[in-house]
């Protein structure tokens, strides 16, 4: 089916990674040798050329393994005025001690909780690299959120990347909310080493009744970065769940956000930001599956590419025939600062029931030059002016996350990166 | 205040202004009429800066500047002011920290010290009156979902923050109910002051039963053909403009 890179040392690794989960990774194992690694002809990484980028770069598939952190570099990397707890992890690997202890929350490695329903939310016969990180992922983690806690701070996962050129790191995460449970998830990463190496890190939430959960993500890993990220989660009845992902930079960066709508009433928002320079290409996937009636899901990533970097977004929606009165929404708007800068924008509806309403739209151009000209004919300097029209255009966002100290670090990020400040 | 003498400018190779001439002086309140596509709104938005716009003769200038040469920012801070004939809205950009921006920019360029944020909530308040402006637009975004009468009333609201020597009102009138107009004009006339000008273009007399005009001004096919006092546009009302079309038309063919 497809080449896949140094097929035997990639079995050998498949056979011997980590301890328990034999099951499970068996599974992956399977699921991943029958899917292979994406070719060009896939369709679903059809902009996104990952398996070349591995070829070029990552020569043996090693996992990088623990390394150790030290307070002051959790302490460096934490937000200015953030209040909520922190979870801090090293290549996918939980370091409890340099961690806070959640009241009311269960933390723990994944290896202390075999009976982890792995591969539940994110099923691995769907994605090659959901099943190649259930195959074997290093250390893990499992977050358990009880009935009715409702955190009123968020948590943050810290998580810190060390590896040499060429090796491998496959995070692993497992969050289980109780009904009614209440939480909100940060999920940043830094990088401490310039080498290209591939990160393949696996989110699953597992919904429960009315819970509300957030999920936001910044990758700002520098301009190596080579990752697959997939987070997935099921939406029971009356839950909400909402997501904004940040996007600053990254070689090579593949976002995969699976959402299943499985009870009423219930809703999915999915808010997305890239903002990228030089070379930098960042591919969004999501996918929403509504199976029942009388949900709804809300949807809208903004590009603002600059240089030769580019933006990929494939928005898929499933309204299965079941699902009446489904809402459904979804827009990506980009915006273009030089001619070499490309986006490949692809929704992809498919409606089997007859009565819900579902729109979509895409648009992409350059700064519009009525505004601008507005905002200078009001005295406003030109550059400036420019700075601000894009910071309101990527604020439509950013306006999505609720912790303060987080929106405002996107924020100070954001105007840097588009040289202006208001 | 503002010469503009024999004023070309051209949108894509097509003519649109073929020699303006026109004289505006501190204290005075023009009306530039005409019929739709006469030009009007063009020598509104060249005296402004809009980019695509290019002038293929003549000159302007301002307080003693050479206008045509600042950049549409330099103009405003200057003391140029334009309220558009369809203001922009911009989703995202908050009404007060734009107004606040735009202030400060134009005080730092007159070498004043920025506004802090308590002079410039009471300067704004203050403003605010004058338009009879809802508190609750400001929180919006820059005219977004704003109604026709609000986004002019917005523009007013602006001139007044600003404080320009020349306001340029583009069909400021247009699409206004009989309050707005009130409104708006009751705005115009309260800024008025010996040292400022208005150039009020508009397509109606109506607009002019409030904000009455010293000199009246008929564009058409890119040139000032007449002018006159505020009867003329009395006159324009009765009998529309096909008699100037007629008379100017009649004199170019003989």
């Amino acid at each position: 089916m497809s080449t896949l890179i140094k097929q035997d040392i990639l079995v050998e690794l498949l056979g011997n990674a980590g301890n328990g989960f034999e099951q499970v990774r068996t599974a992956g194992k399977e699921a991943f040798q029958t899917q292979g690694f994406p070719t060009n002809k896939s369709e679903e990484y059809k902009f996104t050329a990952i398996t070349k980028k591995l070829e070029q770069n990552i020569q043996n598939f090693a996992q990088a393994g623990d390394f150790e952190v030290t307070a002051e570099q959790v302490k460096a990397n934490v937000f200015e005025g953030y209040l909520g707890d922190v979870l801090v992890f090293a290549n996918g690997h939980f370091h409890p001690a340099l961690s806070s202890t959640i009241e009311g929350v269960e933390v723990a490695l994944l290896s202390e909780k075999a009976d982890t329903a792995l591969g539940s939310i994110a099923k691995p016969e769907k994605d090659p690299f959901c099943a190649l990180n259930q195959s074997a992922f290093e250390g893990g983690v499992y977050i358990s959120v009880p009935k009715k806690a409702q955190l009123q701070k968020p948590i943050l996962l810290l998580n810190f990347f060390k590896a040499n050129a060429g090796q491998v790191i496959q995070p692993r995460v497992w969050i289980q909310t109780g009904d009614f449970a209440e939480v909100t998830f940060i999920n940043h990463s830094i990088n401490l080493s310039e080498a290209p190496y591939f990160v393949n890190k696996v989110v699953e939430i597992k919904g429960g009744l009315n819970t509300q959960i957030r999920y936001y993500k910044l990758q700002d890993e520098g301009k190596n970065a080579i990752e697959v990220s997939t987070v997935e989660t099921d939406i029971q009845q009356d839950g909400r769940f909402s997501s904004v992902t940040v996007s600053l930079s990254g070689e090579l960066v593949r976002n995969n956000l699976n959402l299943s709508i499985l009870g009423s009433n219930s809703e999915g928002n999915m808010y997305g930001l890239y903002l990228l320079n030089g070379k930098s290409h960042v591919d969004n996937h999501t996918n929403v599956d509504h199976t029942v009636p009388h949900a709804e899901s809300n949807e809208l990533y903004k590009g603002i590419l600059a240089d030769s970097s580019r933006g990929v977004f494939n928005g898929k929606i499933f309204v299965r025939q079941d699902a009446q009165k489904t809402n459904a929404f979804q827009q990506n708007n980009n915006i273009l600062l030089s001619d070499d800068a490309v986006v490949n924008t692809k929704p992809q509806l498919e409606i089997w029931a007859d009565d819900v309403k579902c729109s979509h739209g895409c648009t992409t151009g350059q700064l519009d030059e009525e505004a601008l000209f507005y905002l200078q004919a009001r005295g406003i300097a030109k550059d400036q002016a420019k700075g601000l029209l894009l910071y309101a255009f990527a604020g439509e966002v950013l306006e999505h996350i609720t912790d303060e100290s987080f929106r405002e670090y996107c924020t100070e990020l954001v105007q840097k990166r588009l040289g202006s400040k208001f | 205040m503002l010469t503009i003498k024999n004023l070309h400018a051209s949108i894509e190779g097509t003519p649109i202004l073929r020699g303006i001439n026109l004289e505006v002086k501190a204290g005075e309140i023009h009306a530039i009429m005409g019929p739709n596509g006469s030009g009007k709104s063009t020598l509104a938005s060249v005296l402004a800066g809009r980019e695509e716009y290019e002038i293929t003769a003549g000159e302007v200038s301002f307080k003693g500047k050479d206008l045509l040469e600042l950049s549409p920012e330099d103009r405003a801070r200057e003391g140029v002011f334009l309220a558009f004939q369809y203001p922009v809205e911009i989703p995202g950009v908050s009404s007060t920290n734009f107004l606040r921006t735009a202030v400060n920019q134009v005080r730092e360029y007159r070498g004043e010290e920025p506004l802090d944020a308590v002079k410039f909530l009471t300067l704004m308040k203050e403003k605010m009156k004058l338009v009879e402006m809802d508190q609750k637009l400001l929180s919006r975004s820059l005219n977004e979902g704003f109604s026709g009468g609000e986004k002019k009333r917005n523009e007013i609201f602006q001139m007044a923050m600003l404080a320009p020597t020349l306001s340029i009102l583009d069909e400021t009138d247009s699409g206004l109910d009989i309050d707005a107009l009130r409104i708006v004009s009751n705005g115009v006339n309260q800024l008025k002051s010996k040292d400022n000008a208005t150039i009020v273009v508009t397509h109606y007399q109506r607009l002019l039963d409030y904000i009455v005009p010293d000199f009246v001004h008929v564009l058409y096919k890119g040139q000032i053909v007449k002018s006159g006092t505020k009867e003329l546009a009395l006159e324009l009302e009765e009998k529309g403009y096909d008699w100037i079309k007629d008379e100017v038309d009649s004199n170019a063919t003989v």
